[in-house]
């Protein structure tokens, strides 16, 4: 029986070619990411703005929308949002942060649950006080920041530093554009998204690993090489175990996000987008090429024809 | 690499037998695994949002403990210069503590040391910092200024979290639910998770409250109109009652609530109505009786957290030392008022801070729906290692089987809590576990190709993929690690299996995929690579 080879085994694609293409478009995505980030901003969920959250059943057939949010309107509760979720019965009520501190949050809480009554199945309420949200804002985005620094010691412990700072520039930019998908998608931003760009962060880096660490090998065993063809040999050589593995991430998180429900849906779809589309692309458009502008075998000569094996 | 000695063989074998083992108690019904010994009974612990229930994150008030502290502090002062007859004037409350002033010149060196006495180091864990509670400052013209330092407030802050858990726990206790789970988070605040509660309207009208009952004389030398025109006397404060009626209540506590030992709900004989009836301790039923001895025929104020609730006239002394409280109660708020009064008042405000509440619900849901997204994701998986790497595709999915079982086993063994990112954390390892088994056979087929013999190919696979799932793994883990500090809950959860999954990972990498290629080895004896 023949196995399944989804790369040939002897590829031999020149990848670097592509760098003078490849960095500037991902520059212009960068900047657009980032200004994406500030002018369309990202729909911060209660978890770092603080309010109301309910997730309701109506025991009728369907849902009426318009109905529930004059109810709501009519409490004096500020802005608010309803939404449905996953089927016609499921309605995701939102209501922004009261003003007057934690008691004003309970307070929303009870007049909701007063106006519905009983017609519904409160399937979930979360209440975010001002003090929380705060708080967990100012984690998730230290809790960032120190996971890429740890990252980039280690990194630095185990490669020289101009690994570690391409992987650091490979990876952040990984994380602004899974930012600006997010602002571009007006995906649910909360502590699980943070999870999502943490764990982005993780998958990218396993990739970055494994070529620079193929890279390091052919750095000791080809001495008379142009890094540019070193570097198509090492991706090359990695490129079947990269594509089958995130083929199976990628199988993975689509079974999450076909079959895991609404409830992770936000979460499996930036993970889907970070490391199955965007890591991919950095790990060999970015992470490698960035190593010759960092200046990481210097000595060896451009523009050789043919690659000498010793 | 490939070279396993026997005894080699059975550790490793053992130990994942052992930690798969450790996850047998979560699929056997209860009642089975309740009559095990308590070290065999380590199960997974299923989160909120997958069991249901209710979470509450309450804050103490820190600045009523500061009040209070202040207060106190003005008491102890005034009590100090009265026994030791040194005139003052303007004692009142300054920011953390207090100030005063001495009226005569040749009082103040008296009155400086009485005041300094109030000071004392401060005790328990603090007592080696050699701090003290109050610092006494001189501030010229006979001015004495007390600050309550901060050891001893944030000290105070932590004695009312400890109080108010074991009152919370009572009240909760009260309602009759599953297991709560009650602990300190941080320096001021109380975590509350109660599993199964789907309503927590009730609970966090509970916890709402303070519940300080005091009895005290209502002052009939003054109505409450006169008091509100001509200012309310210095021995008097004005409350109001449940109907907004206002009273004119002497500040002195004829008789506090904490001597209550009982209180049950019942019905007035008479009316019908439902009341509250109480029972006080020896010391309180003799204040209670002189109290009501002295003062027949004047009305006396029963203030629950600063609200009349009943003013009733005292028509005979009570020498029993029992009574009944009737305020218009319905059924339920004498009910919740009784279990106030037995559990204690609160020694400082809780507020609600956060709260995550799902019903049952939902969290079945999310299990079928996490369960069923576990299975297609794992059977796309197995399926395609098999069509890729055939018979070794077999061996790669054995040992993604067992690191699955393995995560389990050392959820079980932690105790760990697992919530519905926490499967899907299971699920993206498996499709991480994979690569593992992926980055060797790459490298064992490379090796083949560039011309060693099969034995020293997959060798060479081994050696040399080995390092780069440590490197590769180890980034992956530390963003976990950051993860499971700064998360709370689910996130949480999410870290816990991801970073479990990790380590099972590289466990099973190293030492079962490489133990089943190197006993199929030698087993076979194969000529070629078979992938």
């Amino acid at each position: 029986m023949r196995p399944l080879r989804i790369v040939p085994d002897e590829t031999s694609f020149d990848f670097m070619r592509f760098r003078r293409i490849s960095f500037p478009i991902s520059a212009v995505m960068s900047i657009l990411a980032i200004s994406l980030y500030f002018f369309h901003g990202l729909n911060f969920g209660i978890d770092f703005k603080g309010g109301t959250l309910l997730e309701v059943q109506v025991k009728a057939d369907k849902a009426d929308l318009a109905k529930m949010r004059t109810t709501i309107g009519g409490l004096g509760l500020g802005d608010f949002q309803l939404q449905e979720f996953g089927n016609p019965r499921d309605v995701l009520i939102r209501i922004s942060e009261q003003p007057g501190g934690d008691e004003a949050q309970q307070a929303a809480v009870s007049k909701v649950r007063g106006a519905f009554g009983d017609s519904v199945e409160y399937r979930r309420v979360e209440v975010v006080g001002p003090r929380v949200s705060t708080e967990l804002l100012s984690y998730g985005t230290i809790g960032l920041i120190s996971a890429i620094g740890a990252i980039f010691v280690y990194l630095w412990f185990r490669f020289e530093w101009q690994f570690a700072l391409g992987a650091m520039i490979a990876n952040v930019h990984d994380l602004v554009l899974t930012i600006g998908f997010m602002s571009v998608t007006q995906i649910d931003f909360d502590l699980t998204s943070i999870a999502a760009l943490l764990t982005i962060l993780g998958y990218s880096l396993n990739d970055t690993v494994v070529i620079y660490d193929r890279i390091r090998e052919m750095l000791r065993r080809y001495k008379r090489i142009t890094m540019a063809d070193l570097l198509n040999i090492s991706i090359n050589s990695t490129l079947s175990r990269s594509v089958i593995t995130h083929v199976t991430v990628a199988m993975a998180l689509l079974a999450l996000l076909l079959f895991g429900g609404q409830a992770i849906h936000s979460f499996t779809a930036t993970m889907m987008f970070g490391v199955v589309l965007v890591g991919t692309y950095t790990s060999i458009f970015i992470a490698a090429p960035v190593l010759i502008y960092l200046g990481v075998g210097q000595g060896r000569t451009e523009h050789v024809e043919k690659p000498e094996k010793e | 690499m490939l070279h396993f000695t026997r005894w080699k063989t059975i550790a490793i074998l053992a130990t994942a037998f052992f930690v798969m083992l450790c996850a047998v108690p979560n699929f056997l019904p209860r009642s089975m695994v309740d009559s095990w010994p308590k070290w065999a009974q380590r199960h997974v612990v299923l989160g909120l949002d997958l069991q249901g229930g209710s979470h509450l994150l309450l804050e103490v008030d820190g600045n009523a403990v500061r009040k209070e502290m202040a207060q106190n502090l003005v008491d102890d002062i005034r009590r100090a210069l009265r026994e030791a007859r040194i005139g003052y004037t303007g004692l009142a409350v300054r920011g953390n503590g207090a100030e005063v002033r001495i009226r005569q010149a040749n009082d103040y060196q008296r009155g400086l040391e009485k005041l300094r006495a109030l000071s004392q180091p401060l005790g328990g864990i603090l007592a080696s910092t050699g701090k003290r509670n109050i610092d006494v400052t001189d501030a010229g013209n006979g001015l004495i200024r007390l600050a309550i330092t901060d050891p001893a407030i944030l000290d105070r802050i932590r004695q009312s979290v400890e109080q108010s858990i074991q009152i919370v726990e009572r009240r909760i206790n009260e309602l009759g639910t599953v297991e709560p789970l009650i602990q300190r988070e941080g320096t001021d605040r109380i975590l509350v998770q109660v599993p199964g509660l789907q309503d927590p309207t009730r609970l966090k009208e509970l916890l709402g409250k303070t519940a300080k009952l005091d009895f005290r004389l209502v002052d009939s030398t003054i109505t409450a109109e006169q008091a509100e025109q001509s200012g309310v006397p210095a021995d008097d404060e004005l409350l109001k009652g449940k109907q907004g009626e206002s009273y004119v209540i002497k500040k002195a506590i004829a008789v506090s609530g904490a001597e209550l030992t009982d209180a049950q709900p019942g019905f007035d004989q008479r009316t019908s109505e439902p009341i509250v009836s109480f029972r006080f301790n020896s010391s309180g039923a003799r204040k209670f009786a002189q109290i009501t001895q002295e003062n027949v025929g004047r009305p006396f104020a029963i203030v629950l957290d600063n609200q009349v609730i009943s003013a009733p006239v005292i028509r005979e002394p009570i020498i029993g030392g029992s009574g009944q409280i009737s305020g218009n109660f319905t059924v339920q708020e004498a009910n919740d008022l009784a279990i106030l009064l037995r559990a204690g008042a609160l020694p400082a405000p809780l507020t609600i801070i956060e709260e995550r509440t799902v019903g049952p619900g939902l969290g079945q849901d999310s299990i079928a729906k996490g369960i069923t997204a576990s299975y297609v994701g794992s059977a796309l998986v197995i399926i395609f290692m098999l069509a890729t790497y055939l018979l070794f595709g077999v061996f790669a999915n054995i040992a993604v089987a067992v690191n699955v079982a393995m995560i389990f086993g050392v959820l079980s063994l932690l105790n760990a809590t697992l919530t519905l990112p926490g499967i899907a954390g299971i699920v993206l390892t498996v499709g991480i576990a994979v690569d593992s088994n992926v980055l060797i056979y790459e490298r064992i087929r490379e090796e083949a190709r560039a011309g060693r013999t099969t034995i020293n190919a997959i060798d060479a696979g081994f050696s040399r993929a080995l390092a780069t799932i440590l490197d590769s793994n180890i980034t992956t883990f530390i963003a976990a690690a950051v993860l499971f500090y700064i998360g709370t809950g689910p996130v949480r959860g999410f870290a816990v299996t991801l970073g479990i999954g990790i380590v099972t990972t590289v466990f099973t990498a190293f030492t079962l995929t490489r133990l089943i290629v190197a006993y199929w080895v030698w087993w076979v004896r194969p000529q070629r690579v078979p992938m």
